[in-house]
């Protein structure tokens, strides 16, 4: 259908989707880059030079910083874990004929459209607080102590909350994902002689397969980003306890409004996410080809 | 009015060559059908007379004028599309009207146009429907009426039938023929259907691998194809062919017979039936003849003969004779 | 599974299916509950489902406050207009790669999904300098601008998808019909790529809406949507619950009426396609 006219008229029309997303992507990853290099204080007189590696080093013998890095990849296989075995699961049970399926579909779908900063005070005030959230009344009903969530087990607490959040988009991907298969199939197997669970095994996981490389993939993007749950509940305490990676750069960034240090670490995070991606294209990407 | 001419067209995708060269003349009046097996290029050359497609090289001439730059929309063509390309979300009378929306033509004569289209498809009944709500056939005659009413210089089908079953594509078929002999406007024909070619054509064009092999009328191309690709491709059951001796028996390379040339009874060729089919009003029989190879055979709708039985065949029409590299002697 | 299960199946599979949602809803659901209840009600030991004194009191405080209509307000208009922007620059680019594929085409496409996969925290310096330097913190147009260009690669690729499943052949039919561009996409492409324009605008506000990082960054006081001002309550101790609830059940209900209708709209743009 190409013709010349169409073709310049296209190129036209792509262009400014393409300099506007290079100028917020490209232009901003080279200064960073640059920053990175520099030494480059808010608060201090001299504002310029060049450093050279000075910055890197800090992240790299800063505890914080592998505290960080093990947090945030806890954060994001914690949270795929349960998401995606639970999301299995309640998909497989929202897939059978029940009454009222439609309402059920908007009950486990609410919390993804939750906003963070909501869902987070949720668990924070009226779940794990010590006083008065439900776990203690709960735990008050049973004669024990009420545990300190936040403070004791931030991480995890933080897990749980995201894990909350996340579980609707992979029980909603993955249902769609088993609604497409056809039912005859499932029948075949039947009449072959396969029993529920060897359905599941061999016809339903197969199916699934392509769907969980999506679920992953796409979630492994946004987990790594995860910001809003982290400020509203611990701001990445107690100390560092519950400080990921892109949380710390926040902190160098505006608390101590290090620029160098903070652009360093952004350039870090570019290398972790690419090194992830990395290995999830290589362990799961081939799920991907239909 | 509506003369076509095209010289040294070429057209090629990147590396490839779909198109090496073509040389054709459509006269004002004539229905042209381009025919051919999947793949030769007639739906790309359709393409590169209306425009949607640009020449490599070569020129389109559209009633004396140069046009090989110009966009569809100044060229005056029209066409039909193989899925009829109806806007879905228009009724049948805009969609009709839609051409002339376009030419922002007097909403008047707009108005009068697609009565005149309506009422010569039959669709006056429906124009307040949306072709979602329409049958096959109808959506057809909603795509031809778009095309009629822009009062084109020729009118463009790419494949229009392929989409119908079988009975709605001989009635319309008869339809757009009739059409033809009532508007007497060029009108240029895409099909891989023969018998379409054969049934519609003022003048076919057999395309193959973007080469023209023959151009003539239906008759001219059945008695005599220029080479042993047209004597295939025209004609249904395909033409037999025989090499070795027998051809050399004929001082040729190869030679040709059509199933309807061959009489059962009594004759030089003697083998055992294999598949009988049996229409009632014709017999096609498979006869494996020890040194001819397989021959396909029409015969009369009585023709009793059934598998196993040995039969007796002779020639009875003309013998088409061609060298080794495939042309007519 | 079509086939007829036994009552005591069907019952026992209703029953755990029902539990399980409930459970996954039941925060969102107590959090509503709390929203109207009084202050004393919602803290109290041991806690109550519904309070006896229930009331709307908190939905009307929580308005009445001079900043939390503005907050609101906020959140709509950069929710939207950020969307409408970004269509605005998607659909032309979306047309052209739909219609007018070239080589290059699919690879033009793979880059603007990763520059979303690039993490914010490695651009978020410059960017917040360059912000700072336009006087563009906290401002509404500065967050728009922000979420539109975050948000840009997933308009473009959903728009895409959908453009791609309009038949060329109509296209085609149009410029036979003698329209030029300007026509083809208004009378023809458009009426037909309504309902994609449609699902990518609402999952886009969704999205935007929902947004909670480059709205707390770039934002102090003025232009805070109400993301920013939900994370800056943390932990209150225990004196305004019911308040904080009322606030939250507003700042989540437009999504949620949203998100109902926009379940496909989710899986088709959020796995970029691949499950369908």
């Amino acid at each position: 259908m190409a013709t010349q006219s169409s073709r310049v008229a296209s190129r036209l029309m792509v262009a400014p989707s393409v300099i506007l997303l290079f100028i917020w992507m490209a232009v901003p990853l080279a200064l960073t880059l640059y920053y990175s290099f520099r030494f480059y204080r808010l608060l201090s007189p001299e504002r310029s030079g060049w450093v050279g590696l000075t910055n890197y080093r800090w992240f790299l013998n800063s505890p914080d910083f592998w505290l960080a890095l093990f947090n945030t990849l806890a954060l994001v296989l914690g949270v795929l874990i349960i998401t995606v075995v639970l999301g299995i699961l309640i998909a497989l049970l929202i897939d059978q004929p029940v009454r009222g399926q439609g309402v059920l579909r908007i009950l486990v779908i609410a919390p993804f459209f939750v906003m963070p900063p909501v869902a987070a005070s949720i668990w924070e005030n009226l779940f794990m607080h010590p006083q008065n959230g439900l776990f203690a009344a709960i735990a008050r009903g049973f004669g024990a102590q009420p545990i300190l969530f936040l403070e004791q087990y931030p991480l995890a607490s933080i897990i749980g909350i995201v894990s909350w959040q996340w579980l609707p988009f992979a029980t909603l991907i993955l249902l769609t994902a088993m609604q497409s298969l056809s039912s005859e199939q499932l029948e075949a197997a039947e009449m072959d002689g396969a029993s529920a669970l060897n359905r599941f095994r061999y016809i339903i996981m197969p199916h699934l397969t392509r769907a969980i490389t999506v679920v992953i993939l796409i979630q492994t993007i946004f987990l790594l980003g995860i910001f809003g749950e982290i400020y509203t509940t611990t701001q990445g305490g107690p100390g560092s306890a519950s400080t990921t990676l892109p949380y710390m750069i926040f902190k160098q960034a505006i608390a101590a409004k290090d620029i160098g240090r903070a652009a360093a670490g952004g350039i870090i995070a570019v290398i972790l996410a690419n090194i992830v991606a990395y290995f999830l294209m290589r362990g799961i990407g081939r799920h991907l080809d239909t | 009015m509506g003369k076509i001419q095209l010289t040294k067209v070429r057209k090629s995708f990147g590396e490839v060559d779909v198109i090496p060269g073509i040389d054709l003349t459509i006269e004002d009046g004539e229905f042209v059908v381009f025919v051919g097996p999947s793949g030769c290029g007639k739906s790309t050359l359709l393409r590169l007379i209306a425009g949607l497609e640009d020449t490599t090289s070569g020129v389109i001439d559209i009633d004396g004028k140069d046009a090989t730059n110009l966009p569809p929309a100044k060229r005056g063509l029209a066409m039909v599309f193989q899925s009829y390309a109806l806007y879905p979300h228009m009724t049948v009378r805009k969609n009709i009207q839609f051409p002339l929306k376009m030419a922002r033509m007097d909403t008047a004569e707009q108005d009068r146009r697609v009565e005149r289209a309506a009422k010569v498809l039959n669709l006056s009944g429906y124009l307040d429907r949306r072709p979602g709500q329409l049958s096959g056939g109808q959506r057809q005659r909603v795509a031809i009426g778009r095309a009629i009413v822009r009062e084109p210089a020729a009118f463009l089908f790419d494949e229009p039938l392929s989409n119908l079953d079988a009975a709605l594509r001989v009635g319309m078929r008869q339809e757009i023929s009739e059409l033809h002999q009532s508007l007497k406007t060029t009108m240029v024909y895409v099909t891989h259907d023969q018998v379409e070619a054969m049934t519609m054509a003022d003048k076919i064009v057999v395309l193959n691998a973007g080469r023209i092999e023959q151009v003539g009328s239906p008759l001219a191309l059945y008695h005599t194809p220029r080479n042993q690709f047209v004597a295939g491709f025209i004609g249904s059951p395909r033409m037999n062919f025989i090499e070795g001796p027998e051809a050399a028996q004929h001082n040729a390379h190869t030679i040709g017979i059509r199933p309807e040339h061959i009489t059962v009874g009594d004759g030089p060729w003697e083998g055992v039936v294999g598949l009988s089919e049996h229409l009632g009003s014709d017999s096609f029989i498979k006869v494996e003849v020890p040194g001819l190879g397989t021959l396909n055979v029409r015969g009369p709708g009585e023709l009793g003969v059934h598998h196993g039985d040995r039969v007796k065949l002779s020639p009875a029409g003309k013998i088409h004779r061609f060298d080794a590299a495939g042309l007519a002697l | 599974m079509a086939r007829a299960q036994s009552p005591r199946r069907r019952m026992l599979t209703t029953i755990a299916a029902w539990s399980v949602a409930l459970i996954i809803f039941f925060p969102v659901l107590w959090m509503i509950l709390t929203s109207f209840k009084t202050e004393s009600s919602a803290v109290a030991s041991p806690p109550v489902l519904l309070a006896a004194d229930w009331t709307l009191q908190n939905y009307v405080d929580v308005w009445a406050r001079s900043d939390y209509p503005r907050f609101f307000w906020n959140s709509v208009v950069i929710a939207v207009g950020s969307t409408l922007v970004g269509l605005a620059i998607a659909i032309p680019a979306a047309w052209a790669m739909a219609f007018v594929p070239g080589k290059r085409t699919k690879d033009l496409l793979m880059w603007m999904l990763s520059t979303k996969m690039m993490p914010a925290v490695a651009v978020m310096i410059p960017l917040y300098l360059l912000f700072q330097q336009m006087g563009l913190i906290d401002t509404k147009t500065g967050l728009v601008v922000a979420l539109m260009l975050m948000n840009l690669p997933i308009i473009v690729w959903m728009l895409y998808t959908y453009f791609k499943e309009i038949p060329g052949e109509i296209l085609e039919a149009a410029r036979m019909d003698g329209a030029g561009l300007w026509n083809e996409i208004v009378h023809v492409l458009t009426p037909m790529a309504l309902p994609g324009i449609a699902s990518t605008m609402l999952l886009n506000i969704i999205l935007a809406w929902n947004e909670a990082f480059w709205t707390i960054v770039l934002t102090t006081t003025k232009a805070a949507p109400l993301s920013a001002f939900i994370a800056s309550f943390s932990a209150p101790q225990g004196l305004f619950y019911a308040k904080l609830s009322a606030a939250s059940a507003m700042a989540i209900l437009p999504i949620l009426i949203l998100g109902w209708f926009s379940q496909k709209q989710l899986v088709r743009g959020l796995t970029f396609g691949a499950v369908k």
